[in-house]
Formats: C-alpha cells, structure tokens, sequence
C-alpha cells in the first residue's frame, strides 16, 4: 500500500491526466466487452462464459488482418466481423442446444470452448507473446494535457468506443429490430407468438455480441500484448461489470467500466499488489447494498 | 439404520482394498493419485451439497479449498501445536470464514450467488498474493510441514499419508452421506426443489442455506487440508479460480444427482489430467472436446447417466 504515491498523483495534474487517460481506455473496453455480455444475457439469460475468448480471437484475426492488409481499420473490421460469425457458430452448434439447462452446464461448455480455443491459438499462431505496434496512422508524437502525456491512439479509441455504444443505443431504443430485441428479453414466448422468428433473433443478438468483443478486440491489439488466454482477465472483469452496472443493462455497463478502468489505473499506484482485490471489494459492496446492480431490474 | 452399516462396512472395504493395493502395485504413482483423488474428491462432494441438494451454484468454492490449506500450513508453521490440533483448528477457521461470507452471499439469487462467491475467492486470493510477509505472496508457503509424527505414525512417510488420505475421505464421505439422509438432507433437496413451499412448510430457509453453506465450507478445508500435507505448505494455484473450475467440472462430469458422483468426476479428470498430459502438449483442446463430447451426448453426469440406464429414480439436481 502506497498512499503517499497516491496522493501524489491525484495533486499533479500531469500525473491525474495520464492515470485518468489509461483507465479510460481500460473502461472502453471492457465497455464494450461487457456490453456484449449484457446484451446477451438481457435476452437470452444466457451467461457467455466464453465471452472474453470473443475478445482474444478478435484480437488476433485484426493482428493477422493488419498484416495481411496493412490497413488498420480493416484488421478492427476483420475482427468485429469475424467475431460476428464466430458468435452464431457459437451459439448454433453449442449453445443453442442448453438454452434452459443449469447455469453449471452452460459453464461448462463454455469453458470447453475457452479450453480449445487457446490452444487452436497456440497452434495457428504459436504461443508466443505478440505486439502489433502503433498503426502507421498514429506513430505521432502524443499530445501534452496539463503536463499529462495522451497518445492520440488512446483519444481514437475512447472516440470509437463512445460511438459504438452510442449506435448500440440508438438501434436498441429507436429501430424496429431494437424493439423486438427489447421486447425478446421481456418476454420470449409472446414475441415468438406474434410470429417474429426467435431462432433467427437469438442467433443475431450473438452476432451483435460477438461483433463487439471482436472489435475491442481488435482495438485493443496496438495497445495490449497478444497471447492465448488473454480474453481470461478481461473475462473476469468485464463480469465484473455487468454485475456492478446491472445484467442486462447497457448504460449501467459503461458507468460500471469507467469506474472500475479509474479503479485499476489509480489502484496501481496506491495499491499495486491489491488492485484486482479493489475491484472485487467493489463489486461485493455493490451486491450487498443493490443485489441487482446500479442499474439492474430487480429480479433477473 | 440398516444403511448407515451397510455404508460404514463398504468404506472399511475401500480402506482395506486401498491398503492391500500398494503391496501389489509398486511404485509412488498410484499412491500420489489416490491422495490427490481423495483431497479433490472431498471438496467436489462438498461442493455438491450446494449444488445437487441445496440448488445453490457456488462458483468459488474454491475458497475454503485454498483457505484450508494456507491456515493448516501456517498453524503448523508458526505455531507449536500439534497436527490434529491444527487440523480442528483449520475447520474452526474454515467455519468462522463460512458463516460471514455465507450470510453475505445467501441471499443472492441464482447467477449473482454465483458471481459473488467467486468473488469473494479472487478476493482472497488478493489478500494472499499481496500479503506477502504471512503467506509468501506469489512463491506460495514453502519451507514444508514440520511435526508429521502423530501418535507414533510419520505423515511425511508417502505410504502412511496415503492410508490418512483414504481414511479421511472414507469418513468425510460417510459423514456428508450421512448429512443427506437425515431430515436436514431432505430440507436442503426441498428447498432446492421449490423454495417458496420449503418456506410455507416452516423451514427457514436462510438458516438451512447458512447451515449448508458452512458445512460444505468445512469439508472443502478438510481436502485442503490433505492436500497441504501432500505438496508440504501452500500454493496461490490452490485459491485460484481454476481450483473451483475443477470442482465444478468434476461434479457436472461425476454426476451431481448420485452421492458418489462427484468422487468419480474427480476420478476422471485426475486420470484424463494424467493420461493426457503425458500424451500431447495440447491439454486444453484434449480436454475442451473431451468435455464437449460429455456435456452434449451424455447430458448428464455419469453416474447420473448410468442410475438412469440401470433404471433407478430420476437423477434430481442438473436438468
């Protein structure tokens, strides 16, 4: 424990701006991680265990595109979309078939999945540790807020971050296909009894949640070192999230992700060997005052 | 009364059988399986008077697993008392433990029980790997178990700790047997069969939910314990998530409707951790499609899946 340090950072400004950047991309992305997560739970009161798997091969196909193409906004594309089709690969071949079952089968499986698809990474790409390296686009120098060092990398991604949550919204809340998802969530049996297509509907709210985690992915390879069993930590904290801000609800994961990305950037300097244990305590007080999270309905 | 004999004479059977085996069989290979498969199969079994009886899915019991072994080694440690000294201690600690996280974590629902039971064990977990100077942080508790002796029989000896090790499993098991048999094991299936009539019945439910939770928590210390003396201190590997992970998979592999599946869940992931370990590099995809295969043809556990072929009653717990 090191509150000295602590303190220290909070009253120079330079150092407040740089913890606050840093954990402000850490809180994008587990946002958008998590809000994958919820989405899929809010309506399929499914638990995607292997969700941050989604995170870890999304990063490596934008890694693969990167190189193949050159292009860095292909290789975030390439691994939102292949994501997206891994999510109802997913959902069809395995999930589909323990919709209802105990929450310990669904973990299972899920966890079969996590186990053959970190060694399916060890053998297409070894199990070394990968860098992708800045994007040629962002190898400028980083700006100076109030003496705080902010790489414009970090900006873009917090901006991307921001709008796809953003546009998740909106289709959520203001297109037909947002409505019947909404609906889904509420009650399944009566939107398949108005004769929309549940099948057709739970396999694209995978798409939608794969497509997530894929990106992050993929924005998150030129600033997280790549290695299998990667998506495993962001797993756990981005649970973390939707538990904290609510499960299913999307507003609640991004408050819920700001809060802990600040917890873990500040916390490593006041607390370097205890941040994850912060989190944890976080999301303990949160459940024992508001079992359903900040923003949850009340029974789930 | 006649089933609680019947049990007891099958367990000295196992004892007897497990004792004569090493004389056939030379070699530490079987021994070291069996010690482990007795500290993993007590925890499993008492994981699975949450899960299959009570309906309660603990993501992190690993917990009292790994508390279990740290509290036994470092009483042994730091302390001067003796090993069964130690040992009662360690369930007391284990109890104590229990009853605070218990009465924190049993009135969440469903998924968010499980969500805080885990972590409530990566928080432990915090505390041991960043409270360096008590537990060794991340190289773990070493410098071994001392004082091994009891009443004139050496722990430290490989063969004598494998009789202590079927010893203790063979009455941690009859006792938990014993557990859900009683009026109390049919209180734990009701409320996990309908809470809402348990409580009309007059059971209260939080009480009976602590009670287990507890329970369980001590049993769980007691494989800790044995497996404290195997690896001779403590390891941060023993509270991590994984360690729950394996119990988890041993009881839905095992069975979580027989009393005794999680034992041969516990059976089949030592031996598949064994066998194919040695066989390829690529545990994980091994294991992932093993379990695949298990999960999605079987649905069920094994012994589940062999009750109902051999035409017994419904396995209850996991639908």
């Amino acid at each position: 424990m090191d509150l000295d340090a602590l303190l220290g950072c909070v009253t120079s400004s330079s150092c407040l701006v740089t913890q606050t950047t840093s954990g402000l991309i850490v809180g994008m992305l587990l946002f958008m991680v998590a809000a994958g997560l919820t989405l899929i739970f809010g309506v399929l009161k499914i638990v995607n265990f292997a969700h941050g798997t989604f995170y870890m091969l999304g990063a490596y196909i934008a890694y693969s595109a990167f190189m193949f193409t050159g292009s860095y906004v292909l290789g975030v594309l390439a691994g939102g979309l292949g994501m997206a089709i891994f999510g109802v690969i997913f959902e069809r071949v395995l999930i589909s078939r323990v919709y209802g079952a105990n929450v310990l089968m669904q973990l299972l499986i899920c966890y079969a999945v996590v186990l053959i698809c970190d060694d399916l990474v060890k053998i297409v790409w070894g199990p070394d540790f990968y860098a992708m390296g800045m994007p040629p686009a962002f190898q400028v120098p980083p700006l100076f807020i109030a003496g705080g060092v902010v790489p414009p990398f970090y900006i873009m991604l917090i901006v991307v971050a921001l709008a796809i949550g953003g546009a998740l919204s909106l289709l959520l809340g203001l297109t037909r296909i947002g409505k019947i998802i909404r609906a889904a969530a509420h009650n399944p049996n009566m939107v398949s009894a108005l004769g929309i297509n549940t099948t057709l509907l739970y396999s694209l709210v995978f798409a939608v949640g794969g497509m997530l985690a894929g990106l992050a992915g993929g924005l998150a390879a030129p600033v997280r070192s790549l290695t299998p069993g990667m998506g495993f930590s962001i797993l756990i904290e981005s649970f973390i999230v939707t538990v904290i801000g609510g499960m299913g609800s999307i507003g609640g994961a991004l408050i819920a992700a700001v809060v802990l990305g600040l917890i873990r950037s500040f916390g490593t300097i006041g607390f370097p060997l205890f941040t994850e244990g912060l989190m944890y305590i976080a999301m303990i007080i949160i459940l024992v005052f508001k079992p359903s999270g900040l923003f949850g309905k009340e029974i789930v | 009364m006649g089933r609680i004999f019947r049990d007891i004479a099958i367990g000295i059977l196992a004892i007897a059988v497990l004792a004569a085996v090493p004389h056939l069989i030379p070699g530490k290979a079987f021994q070291d399986f069996v010690i482990r498969c007795s500290s993993m199969a007590l925890f499993a079994t008492s994981l699975n008077l949450l899960v299959g009886y009570t309906g309660l899915s603990s993501f992190g019991h690993g917990l009292f697993f790994g508390l279990g072994t740290y509290s036994f080694a470092l009483l042994m440690q730091r302390t001067g008392i003796s090993l069964p000294m130690a040992f009662i201690a360690t369930l007391l600690i284990n109890a104590v433990t229990a009853v605070a996280v218990g009465a924190i974590c049993i009135r969440l629902r469903l998924i968010y029980f499980a969500f805080v039971t885990l972590a409530m064990q990566m928080l432990m977990h915090s505390i041991i790997i960043s409270w360096v100077g008590l537990t060794g942080g991340d190289q773990g508790l070493q410098g071994g178990i001392p004082r091994r002796v009891v009443a004139g029989i050496d722990l430290g000896n490989q063969y004598n700790l494998y009789i202590f090790a079927a010893v203790v499993l063979v009455i941690g098991l009859l006792i938990m047997r014993h557990i859900v048999n009683t009026s109390f094991g049919t209180s734990l299936r009701m409320i996990r069969d309908n809470e809402a009539r348990a409580s009309f019945l007059g059971i209260v439910v939080w009480r009976v939910k602590l009670t287990v939770f507890v329970l369980s928590a001590v049993f769980a210390s007691v494989g800790g314990i044995v497996m404290s003396l195997f690896v001779s201190g403590a390891y941060p590997e023993l509270i991590n998530w994984p360690i729950s992970g394996d119990a988890i998979f041993a009881i839905v592999m095992g069975g979580v409707g027989s009393f005794l599946g999680p034992t041969v869940g516990t059976m089949i992931l030592l031996l598949l951790n064994d066998v194919v370990t040695r066989q390829t590099e690529y545990y994980g995809l091994a294991l992932g499609i093993i379990i695949l295969a298990f999960a999605l043809g079987l649905r069920r556990g094994l012994l589940d899946f062999i009750t109902e072929r051999l035409g017994g009653r419904p396995a209850g717990g996991i639908s």
